[in-house]
């Protein structure tokens, strides 16, 4: 992740920019080569580990929450330049200031935990 | 045997510099592609964002909802996922630290340039402007961004990792509408609300 620059701040700029194709080509590899190991998996082609039957599950139906949660969530990436993952690995390097975005992170998922009942999903 | 040791140590010299240097775009994909194969063989799902639910709950949120009320121990591998991803940022950043600085887009910079933020120096992966500890006036926007994203990762059920590439590469209709989301957000921050936002920097 470090080393094609993924956790960049700068790199999440260039792609709401649609200044770069480097993202899109990391996401766009990501996806088509996923979607061959789920297949792979689903068609039972190949098994998890001691035989282990793997199917991905369906994600929940909930389109509201997908649009809505999802437009909270690029407004967030778009700001601090990092999405969970990357929060994590930032701060192996060291950056300090992502305790602030990761303390925040699980403030913002606390308030999720408490407000779902009222939302739309 | 002279020319050997020459020629072995120009070979060792290329693999650190392909170490060193930028990865290319493909190689990342591929590599996003091999974790979350090995988490589905390990019977497990690829999704980063479920460690803030775990966290939570851990620190006893359960208290104020049932979302947390949840037997962490079960997602302990994502735990370990965390720390395999901090000592991975730590060997990028030391063992294998780059000696030139990244190579981004000049509009891109300029486009910055214009709101106050510079381009990176050798060895910056994030702008000082707003990344520096010392620099108290970009700790709202760093809280604010945090909220967002933990927030809108929980409602949508999953952030980049799980729905936009395990989603995604498996045909998942709440997937795609959640990617879209996160560009509607994330061009409404970085067109709208980031100009007017970095003028507090």
């Amino acid at each position: 992740m470090t080393k094609s620059e993924v956790i960049s701040w700068y790199r999440i700029q260039e792609m709401f920019r649609f200044q770069s194709f480097h993202m899109y080509g990391v996401i766009g590899v990501a996806v088509i080569a996923g979607a061959v190991v789920q297949q792979l998996f689903k068609s039972g082609y190949i098994n998890g580990y001691q035989g282990l039957k793997v199917s991905p599950k369906d994600k929940p139906k909930t389109y509201r929450a997908s649009l809505l949660g999802g437009t909270f969530f690029g407004l967030g990436w778009a700001l601090t330049g990092a999405c969970p993952g990357p929060l994590y690995i930032l701060l192996g390097h060291g950056y300090w200031s992502i305790l602030i975005v990761i303390a925040s992170a699980l403030i913002g998922t606390l308030l999720y935990g408490v407000l779902r009942a009222k939302l739309p999903h | 045997m002279h020319t050997y040791f020459i020629r072995k140590y120009k070979t060792t010299m290329l693999t650190l510099e392909w170490l060193t240097g930028a990865w290319h775009w493909s190689v990342s994909g591929l590599l996003i592609a091999l974790v979350l194969f090995l988490m589905l063989f390990f019977g497990e799902k690829f999704g980063v964002s479920t460690s803030f639910q775990t966290l939570c709950s851990i620190g006893g949120a359960k208290r104020w909802s049932s979302y947390f009320n949840l037997d962490w121990k079960k997602h302990d591998w994502l735990l370990v996922f965390v720390v395999g991803s901090i000592t991975g940022g730590l060997i990028a950043a030391t063992v294998l630290a780059p000696s030139e600085a990244m190579v981004i887009s000049p509009e891109t910079l300029q486009e910055l340039r214009e709101i106050g933020i510079q381009a990176p120096v050798v060895g910056a992966i994030l702008p000082g402007e707003l990344f520096d500890l010392a620099n108290f006036s970009a700790w709202p926007l760093l809280v604010l961004g945090g909220v967002l994203v933990g927030f809108g990762a929980r409602y949508a059920g999953g952030c980049t990792s799980g729905h936009a590439i395990s989603g995604l590469s498996n045909f998942q209709l709440p997937s795609l509408l959640a990617v879209v989301g996160f560009f509607i957000g994330g061009l409404v921050m970085t067109h709208f609300l980031i100009p007017f936002l970095f003028t507090v920097l």
